[in-house]
């Protein structure tokens, strides 16, 4: 094959497609330190270690909300951390038939020469690394590429670097037994239309599949992770028909059925915003040979922290708020969802300018 | 859109799909003058204008078979004849359902530099091209590139010249009106196993749709025409759930949704060879999101060539063999085909010639 088919290879594609189950998803829960930082101080928090543990029992223990997920992406601390009982998270989830994953990207730098674009760095070590986590219980990774759109952006510079980067990655993750999810976010800052968002993100995508097939990495054992195709965040908004139509035919045009599964990042959007542009992607009556759900971060978590807001005793109320979040996005990965779930937090819009993980 | 959206667009986006229509498939009925001729000669038929003529004829008005093809493709000379009764050929498609292509490439030319590579000539003046042969009734178009299998071919210079090559000319062909087939051929020619085609056919396709995307190309308006995965000419045969297999995984790994439908060139195969691997491809029960048809040219016509032998009186005869092809592809397209199809003489033959020039 073109493809490289290693020890891992049955592995990888039963889990990739695991991942992919319809009525499941990812919450995203591989916010880094300094990350994770800025919610907590959004809710009055310490950005301490016990408070960041505190926070991720929180999300891992709400009752029934695992059986809607199918994956959860941890970063390095909390691949390694344990419940107040002494429980190891790993193992909450794997009881759970939840499969933890791995942030496994050291973050962006800047291209010198370009108007602000980045490349992602992480490749030092990152065999023996993937081989650690795969022992402490991970068997997927994350690797977010960042792109954005201006008057000459993205560049091709740009494309190629996060193309190759991803790729790389991608292979490096399947020697050592661990699905790599790709992530090639375009940004959605600016004040550009969605079509312009559709070209840049087929261009993109067939950039980044073009560069895994000549890293000869396996697709059936890997998964997307892109943005969804929106007008510029400075642009006016379209209904959800509009955004699942186009992220569709981006997709489809770019992404080889060989992919069991796409799950959205949610950028800016507010919880609510996500699900039901999710929820318009399963609706729509085209052909979609691979499963199209989420691995949401923010858009998961919002409303749960404004309600938990550090204090023991709004868990209960915070770990509600979560399973209807689950809930509605497992919905809305079978086009179920029917709108309404909770109130004025799940509406509230997730977008920063310029935001930096 | 990253592709280009023109005013032809609606109906390229139909044609294609049409094409695609499940229990139909393509006729290639391209071969240039010189191509014919060697044809017209196995069957001891002179190769002038009016015997070229008589065979087209024979094959497009075989009683019945037209609704099992959704098009035919034509060589230039072919797109202005008409029947002895004075009905263009154009017409006669049109009227059995059936959209007229056309063969716009010009052959081969050798890479200098490489061992015996080719890349694809005709884009000069391809656009005015296209427009006469749209005004001409032509809906689509093929341009045939050539890959081989060797100890260090395909190159990646092959590789980038005619991805490049297929790209520029599918895009013409949109801004024209006419649905480009795409048809990087990797020839069968060598030892090499069913692995190694696999291999070469994935990088070859992800090439392709590379170039396709960077010349803005519309997925949607565009067939693929590509070999199916099999061993080589001089390695050991396999099942044909096998290259069944492999052939349909290749596509998996390269070939967005996009794309209507797949239209497998025949290569060397015999007529029920290739038609028994189209029927084990529709019968896989895997993601298939493009239809998976036939656009064959010898594996449908050599034994309606030899019933025929260039003589009037075997008209029928011949009529009836070329019938059983298209009705045994079309089963072959909804995998149903039962095999043995009126076996006429020659159905089984291989079709492989070392080392086939066009």
């Amino acid at each position: 094959m073109s493809a490289f088919v290693g020890k891992y290879a049955e592995e990888l594609i039963k889990t990739a497609k695991y991942i992919a189950t319809p009525g499941k998803g990812i919450l995203a829960a591989d916010e880094s330190t300094g990350t994770i930082g800025k919610r907590l101080a959004s809710i009055n928090v310490e950005n301490i270690e016990s408070n960041r543990q505190a926070l991720r029992e929180l999300l891992f223990t709400s009752p029934s909300a695992l059986s809607f997920l199918s994956g959860v992406i941890l970063f390095e601390e909390t691949l390694y951390q344990k419940t107040s009982d002494g429980k190891p998270f790993v193992e909450v989830l794997q009881e759970n038939n939840v499969i933890p994953g791995i942030k496994v990207d050291k973050g962006t730098v800047e291209l010198a020469g370009t108007n602000g674009e980045t490349t992602t760095q992480g490749f030092d070590s990152l065999g023996t690394r993937c081989q650690q986590y795969y022992k402490a219980g991970a068997r997927f990774a994350k690797w977010r590429a960042v792109l954005k759109i201006g008057p000459t952006e993205p560049s091709e510079l740009s494309i190629q670097q996060n193309a190759q980067g991803l790729a790389r990655y991608a292979i490096i993750c399947q020697e050592n037994g661990l699905v790599p999810i790709v992530e090639p976010e375009v940004l959605t800052d600016g004040d550009h239309d969605i079509k312009i968002c559709a070209a840049v993100t087929e261009r993109v995508l067939a950039a980044v599949y073009k560069a895994l097939n000549d890293h000869h990495v396996l697709l059936e054992g890997t998964l997307l992770k892109p943005n969804m195709v929106t007008p510029g965040s400075d642009s006016p908004k379209v209904p959800p028909e509009g955004i699942a139509e186009y992220t569709v035919a981006a997709l489809r045009r770019t992404v080889p059925p060989a992919v069991p599964g796409i799950v959205f990042l949610s950028g800016g959007q507010s919880e609510k915003e996500a699900t039901v542009n999710l929820n318009a992607m399963n609706k729509l009556d085209v052909l979609k040979p691979w499963t199209l759900s989420f691995s949401f971060g923010r858009a998961l978590q919002q409303s749960t922290l404004k309600t938990w807001a550090g204090k023991k005793e709004n868990v209960e109320k915070a770990q509600a708020a979560f399973l209807a979040r689950c809930k509605a996005n497992s919905e809305a990965t079978l086009g179920k969802y029917a709108g309404g779930s909770v109130g004025d937090l799940a509406s509230q819009s997730l977008y920063e300018k310029g935001y930096k993980y | 859109m990253s592709c280009y959206r023109g005013k032809y667009a609606d109906e390229l986006i139909a044609n294609a799909a049409y094409i695609g229509t499940p229990g139909k498939g393509i006729l290639a009925a391209d071969e240039s003058t010189g191509t014919i001729g060697k044809r017209l000669s196995s069957i001891n038929v002179e190769n002038i204008e009016s015997n070229r003529r008589a065979l087209r004829e024979l094959l497009f008005c075989t009683p019945g078979a037209l609704k099992y093809l959704s098009g035919v493709i034509l060589f230039e000379e072919t797109l202005y004849q008409k029947t002895a009764a004075g009905k263009p050929f154009v017409d006669v498609l049109k009227d059995g359902g059936v959209l007229p292509g056309i063969k716009v490439d010009k052959g081969t030319v050798e890479l200098a530099g490489t061992n015996g590579e080719t890349t694809t000539q005709g884009l000069d003046g391809l656009a005015q091209r296209c427009q006469q042969y749209y005004a001409a009734g032509a809906r689509f178009a093929k341009w045939r590139a050539v890959l081989k299998i060797g100890p260090n071919e395909p190159s990646q210079l092959a590789i980038n010249e005619n991805a490049n090559g297929l790209a520029r000319y599918a895009i013409i062909c949109q801004e024209n009106g006419l649905v480009p087939i795409v048809e990087p051929e990797i020839l069968v020619d060598g030892p090499h196993d069913i692995n190694k085609c696999a291999d070469v056919t994935e990088r070859v396709l992800a090439a392709c749709y590379k170039a396709l995307n960077d010349h803005h190309v519309l997925l949607e308006g565009t067939l693929l025409k590509p070999n199916m995965v099999t061993p080589g000419s001089d390695a050991a045969k396999v099942a044909p759930e096998v290259i069944a297999e492999h052939t349909v995984r290749a596509l998996q790994r390269t070939m967005p949704p996009a794309v209507p439908a797949v239209v497998f060139l025949s290569g060397g195969q015999s007529e029920e060879e290739a038609t028994v691997n189209l029927n084990a491809m529709n019968k896989l029960k895997t993601k298939k999101p493009w239809s998976l048809t036939f656009s064959f040219g010898r594996a449908l016509q050599q034994s309606t060539l030899k019933a025929w032998g260039g003589k009037d009186e075997n008209i029928p005869k011949a009529q009836a063999a070329f019938l059983a092809r298209c009705k045994a592809n079309s089963e072959a397209t909804l995998g149903t085909y039962q095999g043995g199809a009126a076996l006429s003489e020659g159905a089984s033959e291989s079709l492989h010639v070392k080392d086939y020039k066009y």
